[in-house]
């Protein structure tokens, strides 16, 4: 830190320098006090705009409002939530928010299992590792609705490049008991990437003392990763994670793309259902009802996983002193 | 040759290493195969498309024939659509979001946090909790298919990662150098202007080339809202089928590989900030 008696030096940024001797602008503390409510005036009306349909779709969700009751709509309290939460009945939500959350969990570890290893792998900075981490990104940045189109070709049973470069035969990788497995691929093709590039940045910002210190001490690698980098890079890891599992709970495109929910209903995500109401069954009311129990999930799951990743930043902050 | 730091973790090239090696290039051509096969067959004429081999004579007819043959309007105009609403909603996320930034980098005034956090759950909430509503509005309000009623809905997409980025880049910026342009006679407005938002410049550069690849990526939005004549790149390329009744692959892959191109060439271009922009700053590299 330099010395209060120093004079900060500006930066070069080229601008032109004010007429001297001009006294430090006065502005009364009221003034002050209001600036930064003003810078963010815009923003706040951009949320209130957004937040109005979301306020109406939540509305959508106590009425009987579809295609065929336009004339006559009326609140009808909580018999959406009632229809869609009885088990066994035809609107039940039961399977849609199992694929979704298995579909997440699975996706989910999957990455961030692979994301750490290849982190570890490309944190070895030999001249492969170099080569391949600058072409790593790319799934990430192509539209997973794109990636899943190309997916789809690949997996094509008769004359998919899979079947022929793995020696499958005619494997249906998009039938009822696969199509969700295949999907997770996609996924884990496209988004292992971001849990990878998190974490390698996470492992190149540590401070190399504890790790030189522990390696005069004669600790293996395993035990080095376990005790030491692990606690150190979970922060990195979880919000890795975090990202990926709010994300993929409200997957839509991949499987839309893919299979546009099927076959049947084997990959039928709740916002692929609420899509389903919405567009094809003109059901705006029940789409919002799940869309609204997708939101209340996605929300405590948030509240849950943003504790948790506070506590690891802390104890972090904690080990590194 | 002078010896490298090395990080902790890195190992020279070792025997045992060798495995590690093998797995990184096994991790590559399983992260490539796609992208390899997808050019591929975007220059294999239609005979060849069903088949499987590496080998054939390579064609641009395919290109050609989705950029200018009888639907290749179709496409072109989902380029141009993409760039409009993509850049337009990335306009409005800059002229918006910076200030907004600035103020959460600089000052904890009471709301922020909430304001910050709001923001953030855009990122995080279900589309279609707002698509359902917004489709019945656009809907009687004529704003269905315009770029007007898109661009609108890209914001829940580009604002809160341009407001995030740039409050990261705010914060890390010594506030001692805005107070030394006060003392020198500058107002608040020019300090801002002249010192602080040039040397974040190249967090605006990353917020707004990364928005402008999430917006162009997106998929839900433009299907739902922008389904006729502004269809977009992403929604024009998923339900591509060539002409006639046939399925042409070749032609996808074609038109596909078009529509990825503008995302993959602009983040090769800031792939150092990539790792901020990603995270929304929350992890800072």
């Amino acid at each position: 830190m330099s010395s209060m008696l120093d004079e900060p030096v500006l930066p070069d940024t080229g601008a032109t320098p004010p007429p001297p001797g001009k006294p430090p602008v006065q502005v009364p503390k009221w003034r002050r006090d209001l600036r930064p409510y003003l810078l963010s005036v815009p923003a706040v009306a951009l949320i209130i705009g957004i937040l109005y349909p979301f306020v109406i779709g939540v509305i959508f969700a106590f009425q009987n409002y579809s295609a065929q009751t336009t004339r006559n709509r009326r609140f009808i309290g909580f018999e959406n939530f009632q229809q869609v939460l009885t088990p066994g009945g035809t609107f039940f939500i039961g399977h849609a928010a199992w694929v979704t959350v298995y579909y997440a969990v699975l996706a989910t570890v999957i990455e961030t299992v692979l994301g750490v290893g290849i982190a570890l792998l490309l944190n070895r900075s030999t001249i492969i590792g170099r080569i391949f981490e600058k072409v790593l990104i790319l799934p990430l940045m192509i539209a997973p609705a794109i990636a899943a189109l190309a997916w789809k070709f690949m997996y094509n049973a008769d004359f998919g490049v899979l079947n022929h470069v793995l020696g499958l035969g005619t494997f249906n990788w998009l039938s009822a008991d696969t199509a969700l497995y295949s999907a997770v691929l996609v996924d884990v093709w496209i988004y292992t990437p971001f849990v990878a590039i998190l974490v390698l940045a996470g492992i190149r910002s540590l401070p190399r003392e504890p790790f030189e210190a522990s390696s005069v001490d004669g600790a293996g690698p395993v035990y080095m990763f376990r005790r030491l980098m692990l606690p150190l890079i979970w922060p990195y890891i979880l919000v890795a994670v975090i990202f990926r599992f709010m994300d993929c709970l409200k997957i839509f495109d991949i499987p839309q793309v893919l299979t546009g929910g099927g076959p049947g209903d084997a990959t039928t995500t709740l916002q692929v259902s609420a899509f389903k109401d919405l567009i094809n069954n003109g059901q705006y009311s029940r789409g919002a009802t799940y869309m609204f129990i997708l939101w209340i999930i996605v929300f405590i799951t948030a509240r849950v996983l943003v504790g948790v990743l506070g506590r690891a930043q802390r104890r972090a902050a904690g080990a590194e002193d | 040759m002078a010896r490298r730091e090395l990080m902790p973790g890195q190992k020279r090239l070792t025997p045992g290493g060798v495995g590690a090696e093998v797995l990184t290039v096994l991790w590559f051509v399983f992260s490539l195969f796609p992208i390899v096969w997808l050019i591929l067959l975007s220059l294999k004429s239609t005979e060849q498309q069903q088949n499987t081999f590496f080998t054939f004579t390579p064609t641009l007819d395919n290109f050609r024939f989705v950029l200018f043959g009888q639907t290749g309007s179709d496409l072109r105009q989902g380029l141009f659509n993409s760039l409009i609403t993509s850049a337009g909603a990335v306009l409005v996320s800059l002229i918006i979001g910076i200030p907004a930034a600035y103020a959460a980098g600089r000052w904890k005034y009471k709301g922020s946090d909430d304001l910050m956090f709001q923001m953030l759950s855009f990122r995080f909430a279900p589309e279609l909790m707002v698509l359902v509503p917004l489709f019945i509005i656009y809907r009687q309000t004529g704003l269905l298919d315009s770029s007007l009623g898109l661009i609108w809905v890209l914001q829940l997409v580009t604002m809160p990662l341009v407001v995030w980025i740039l409050r990261s880049y705010f914060q890390d910026l010594p506030p001692d150098l805005e107070q030394a342009a006060l003392l020198d006679g500058y107002t608040r407005t020019q300090a801002f202007v002249r010192i602080a938002l040039p040397l974040v410049r190249p967090g605006i550069a990353a917020g707004a080339l990364l928005a402008f690849i999430f917006a162009w990526n997106s998929y839900v939005f433009p299907l739902i809202l922008a389904n006729n004549e502004l269809k977009t790149v992403t929604v024009a390329i998923a339900t591509f089928q060539g002409g006639g009744g046939q399925i042409y692959y070749n032609h996808a892959a074609a038109a596909a590989l078009i529509g990825a191109l503008p995302p993959l060439i602009l983040a090769l271009s800031i792939q150092r900030y990539l790792v901020r922009g990603l995270s929304f700053g929350a992890v800072k590299a």
